[in-house]
């Protein structure tokens, strides 16, 4: 077996402590790691060996479960998923964009999750059938027609790309309004139009002016603003047969 | 333990300074100053053909002038940049499913490429160019 290769690895964290900083400010760590290892493995070797007051979340450590997003030289990533050997030079780790420092790279994710509910994500059923009629049928074309919506691993990645979002925090955002369309798209679903209230308005759909930030830097391939667009389509026609077409309603 | 998040501000005009693919954005969106600037040409086009034959000859004197056959180039870029920047984005806002599978963006962005090419050759044949 060869033997595995190592690296000194010089990462630059920012750190904020909400106990005593007004400030966040950024410190400089070398810690030698090997050459395979990802960002979220350096950190923890700084923590375990060098700075155990080094915050940050993690859970799966295999791109799972979404807590790890962070800055990475700039660009949102899983630090479970951003391999050292794509990097060179000092590697800037900074929490996610758009979000609140809670402590180091800790965000607080309040917003979003206050987003999430809002859009009502859980199907809503068009006409409701006693368990004695059994489960709600789906074809595979029907469940292909939404999977690729469903894959959201909530890591708010795209949150942290969105400059709409950076600049205008009441905007539900590419997850939150993904997964109303994902389940707006579902045929066991009846709850389009209550979405609606949420989805067509200046803070849903309508904040959006087509950056697809999102899209490149999401991890499970969701491509939420592919979801956006087609929901505004959607909100469009709706406006049209409402306003324009006589006795028609949305 | 009590809350004390740090809220950070997105600075509000320089903000697509911060990486390439906001940049990127701008200049899509910066092409639709050209398109406007065209359409307000073509409007005085408009009214310099209502004005009578001296006016119209007129305008078609300017547009033969240096700047303008300049601006015509930097709008014809800009056109055909935001062009494509919106038929590459169709396949995101009109997916077409068949059965259980996908039809491939490249197609859906593709046949808005050929529809485009086939209209400007109609167009192009009623102007007389060929
Ligand atoms: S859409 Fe993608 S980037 Fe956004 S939260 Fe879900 S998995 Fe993360
Ligand atoms: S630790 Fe779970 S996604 Fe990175």
């Amino acid at each position: 077996m060869t033997p595995l290769k190592e690296r000194l690895v010089q990462l630059e964290v920012l750190r904020y402590n909400p106990d005593t900083d007004t400030e966040a400010h950024f410190q400089r760590y070398e810690v030698v790691c090997q050459e395979e290892w990802v960002v979220l493995d350096a950190l923890n070797k700084v923590k375990a060996d060098i700075d155990p007051t080094l915050n940050f979340r993690w859970s799966c450590h295999m791109a799972v479960c979404g807590s790890c997003g962070m800055m990475i030289n700039g660009e949102p990533k899983l630090s479970c998923h951003a391999f050292l050997r794509s990097y060179e030079g000092v590697i800037r780790v900074e929490p996610l964009a758009h979000f609140p420092i809670e402590r180091d790279l800790v965000t607080a994710p309040d917003d979003f999750m206050e987003k999430l509910k809002r859009v009502k994500p859980y199907i809503i059923p068009k006409e409701k059938k006693p368990i004695s009629e059994g489960e709600y049928k789906q074809t595979p074309a029907q469940l292909m027609k939404f999977r690729q919506y469903s894959m959201c691993i909530n890591c708010m990645l795209c949150y942290a790309a969105c400059p709409e979002y950076g600049l205008t925090p009441d905007f539900i955002g590419p997850a939150a309004l993904t997964l109303a369309h994902r389940y707006n798209l579902d045929s066991r679903d009846g709850g389009r139009l209550a979405r609606q209230e949420v989805v067509a308005t200046h803070e849903g759909v309508w904040d959006c002016t087509f950056v697809g930030a999102c899209s490149e830097v999401c991890p499970a391939h969701v491509d939420p603003a592919s979801a956006l667009q087609q929901m505004k389509i959607t909100s469009s026609i709706d406006w049209i047969v409402e306003h324009l077409i006589p006795g028609g309603k949305s | 333990m009590s809350r004390n998040p740090l809220v950070r501000e997105v600075p509000p005009t320089t903000w697509f300074f911060r990486h390439p693919r906001y940049l990127r954005y701008m200049s899509r969106e910066i092409t639709c100053i050209f398109i406007a600037a065209y359409c307000v040409m073509l409007v005085v086009g408009l009214q310099r053909l209502a004005a009578g034959p001296a006016a119209w000859d007129g305008f078609l004197l300017a547009l033969r002038s240096a700047d303008s056959i300049v601006f015509h180039l930097l709008a014809l870029a800009a056109a055909l940049y935001h062009a494509a920047t919106w038929f590459n984005a169709t396949q995101k806002a009109m997916p077409i499913q068949i059965g259980e599978d996908f039809v491939p963006g490249s197609v859906i962005s593709g046949a808005h490429y050929v529809a485009w090419a086939v209209l400007s050759i109609a167009v192009l044949y009623f102007a007389g160019a060929f």
